[in-house]
């Protein structure tokens, strides 16, 4: 069971790691891009017979617009819109119709309000939600580590007090902190700045729980035969800290690692959806499901609820390989930091 | 013993007491720190008036410290954006905040413990790996998550009310008003429980399988007592303390879940009440919000380490 669920979390991880990699080259459409007579769109089916049972080569009927004041679409099943593959710098487009009426985009995930194409959005999105909660699960790393090292390697009275402080934190409800530190700051910053505020923010809501786990390792460690050797040797403190002890807590921060980002995603999921991470028009998963909350919207467009889609494979993939981490659960890894 | 109980107590009421004085002066002052230009709705002679009113126009420290002298007399001043003391305020949500989170605590507790029991005592089945699988998806699915897609199957199939706060008749009767508050609490709570239920099914489930391989359970094993009863009484015993050692910290999740809930669902909470007070930078309601919601983490936390104190009797400082 374990080792089918890893490997089946790291094939999860390496599909979603290819999409965001290659996101601009694998959404058919520029995320901002609007059709018109498109909003509201359902998820389009790709077709490989006709009406008449004939086979082609997969096409799209286009979608026409049959009440605009409803958004109610039906498929126009005289005209045939082949898919073109590998065409015009995108691995799937629409041709020209076969019967020279206009094409009509394929719109894998359907439309928002504005038309444009939730799958291009998603896609481009994993950019940001994904790239906000990697750099901020590098940054709780590194945190975690320095203070962690610090505490486990001097010990006494400041190991205490550095300890306590991680307790605190680490009780805190994380939510709350995070928007009362995103609330501080100014509402309106560029997407650059939102990205790099957020990740700050998240980092420090983020760091005991490595800080933590750092520590026992360095304590356990400290005394052990091979650091009074090099201790023994005359190796500074620094040295000792970096070269012999530090690296025995590398498999912990790994572990650490596939237990922050999954609380990361989420938390930049929330963040935005609340309005206090990404704005529109930025595609990031958490503004995309702002839009899906209302609940009239939401019961005749299920399909904004897409990047709630992505969000849990991403988690899933997560949660699956940590699987893999020897010791049970403790007491604070059991649940999300956030 | 008895006095070490006692300190015991003690330290954790202090720690109690620490963390909300921290949280809400913490989030006074970041409040404040907020540029505050960016308060919504009023034109900006109304605006300054208002803030010299209720004192946002004093230096940061004077403000601190008027703030506290009145905290020290239970006043939480009043709110600007609803133009009504912060107490009252707060008394109202912090009730329905509490409704949603302890019907969401108790579902979860009620769908997680008895079956990650049954999947820590079995080996294997259709039952165990179907358990198991779905709290693996479970965990993955946040309360975000959760509550819109329960949002729309309600939009879409009117079985629930799609959010909203009960609106029970004055005239109803005890039973009518527990149904319709029932109806309206349901969609909420469950949205916030499914995950808590999957991560206390998977405790439970690693706990019990653990207890289960205790010298002592094997002893009762093999002098005859059957199975069944040296599951549910001897080894669940043994199994809950690392379960009852994280409700504390469940505590802080089911507050950061029901922010969520409590928007999409449009549960008129604390949640829902923080996040309208900061977007009007409304700082005592800010303050007074996180005094409220570290209050119930407090208290959560306070209660967690009575249970284990229960549970396992040589009390001691829980790592």
């Amino acid at each position: 069971m374990t080792s089918r669920g890893v490997r089946a979390g790291m094939v999860l991880l390496a599909v979603i790691a290819v999409v965001t990699a290659a996101a601009s080259a694998i959404a058919p459409h520029d995320p901002g891009r609007q059709f018109p007579d498109l909003s509201y769109a359902p998820p389009m089916r790709p077709h490989v017979f006709d009406d008449q049972g004939r086979l082609h080569r997969p096409f799209i009927y286009p979608l026409r617009l049959a009440d605009r004041l409803e958004h109610r679409f039906v498929e126009d099943r005289s005209v045939r819109v082949p898919l073109v593959w590998l065409a015009s710098g995108s691995p799937v487009t629409t041709g020209a119709s076969i019967q020279s009426m206009p094409s009509s985009p394929w719109l894998i995930l359907g439309a928002d309000a504005l038309g444009r194409d939730i799958f291009a959005r998603v896609v481009l999105g994993a950019r940001l939600s994904l790239g906000v909660s990697i750099v901020a699960t590098a940054g709780a790393l590194l945190l975690g580590a320095i203070i962690g090292a610090f505490a486990g390697f001097h010990g006494g009275r400041l190991d205490d007090a550095l300890m306590r402080v991680a307790d605190f934190v680490l009780v805190l409800p994380a939510i709350y902190i995070v928007i009362v530190l995103r609330a501080a700051m100014p509402l309106v910053l560029t997407t650059a700045q939102v990205f790099w505020t957020m990740a700050g923010i998240l980092s420090l809501a983020g760091w005991p729980y490595p800080a933590r786990g750092v520590r026992a390792v360095l304590a356990a460690e400290r005394g052990k035969e091979y650091a009074e050797a090099a201790r023994a040797l005359g190796a500074s403190p620094l040295r000792i800290l970096l070269r012999h002890l530090l690296p025995a807590a590398r498999g912990y921060l790994v572990v650490q690692a596939t237990l922050l980002l999954p609380a990361f995603i989420l938390a930049e999921a929330t963040l935005s959806f609340v309005g206090f991470g990404f704005a529109e028009p930025t595609p990031s998963w958490g503004v995309m499901l702002h839009e899906a909350a209302q609940a009239g919207v939401l019961a005749e467009a299920p399909w904004l609820l897409a990047p709630a889609g992505a969000i849990v494979i991403s988690v899933l993939g997560l949660y699956l390989v940590s699987a893999t981490k020897p010791s049970g659960l403790t007491r604070h890894e059991a649940l999300n930091p956030l | 013993m008895h006095s070490a109980f006692g300190r015991f107590i003690l330290r954790r009421a202090a720690f109690a007491v620490l963390l909300v004085f921290v949280v809400s002066s913490a989030s006074l002052v970041l409040a404040r720190l907020a540029p505050p230009d960016d308060a919504f709705g009023t034109d900006s002679a109304t605006l300054a008036a208002e803030r010299h009113r209720a004192g946002f126009d004093k230096p940061l420290p004077q403000q601190y410290a008027d703030w506290l002298s009145r905290i020290a007399r239970f006043d939480f001043g009043e709110s600007l954006r609803f133009r009504r003391p912060v107490a009252e305020l707060i008394r109202e949500r912090a009730a329905n905040t509490a409704l949603l989170g302890l019907s969401a605590l108790t579902l979860a507790t009620l769908a997680g413990i008895p079956l990650g029991v049954l999947t820590g005592s079995r080996r294997g089945g259709i039952l165990v790996s179907a358990a198991r699988g779905a709290s693996l998806a479970l965990l993955s699915v946040p309360p975000l998550v959760t509550s819109l897609v329960l949002l729309l199957v309600a939009a879409r199939t009117g079985w629930f009310p799609a959010g909203g706060l009960p609106n029970v008749p004055s005239d109803a009767g005890w039973l009518a008003s527990a149904v319709i508050t029932a109806r309206y609490l349901f969609l909420p709570a469950l949205a916030l429980s499914l995950p808590i239920a999957a991560s206390l099914e998977r405790l439970q489930s690693r706990s019990l399988s653990e207890a289960l391989a205790e010298p002592c359970v094997v002893a009762a094993l093999a002098r005859g007592i059957p199975r069944q009863r040296v599951v549910w009484r001897h080894a669940l015993r043994l199994s809950l303390k690392p379960v009852l050692a994280i409700y504390g910290i469940t505590i802080g999740s089911v507050l950061s879940g029901s922010f969520v809930v409590e928007i999409v669902m449009s549960w008129q909470g604390l949640g829902d009440l923080m996040y309208q007070a900061l977007q009007a930078r409304d700082l005592y309601l800010v303050a007074g919000c996180a005094a409220a919601g570290s209050c119930g983490l407090a208290l959560g936390i306070l209660l967690s380490d009575l249970a284990l104190a229960a549970v396992d009797p040589r009390v001691e400082e829980p790592a």
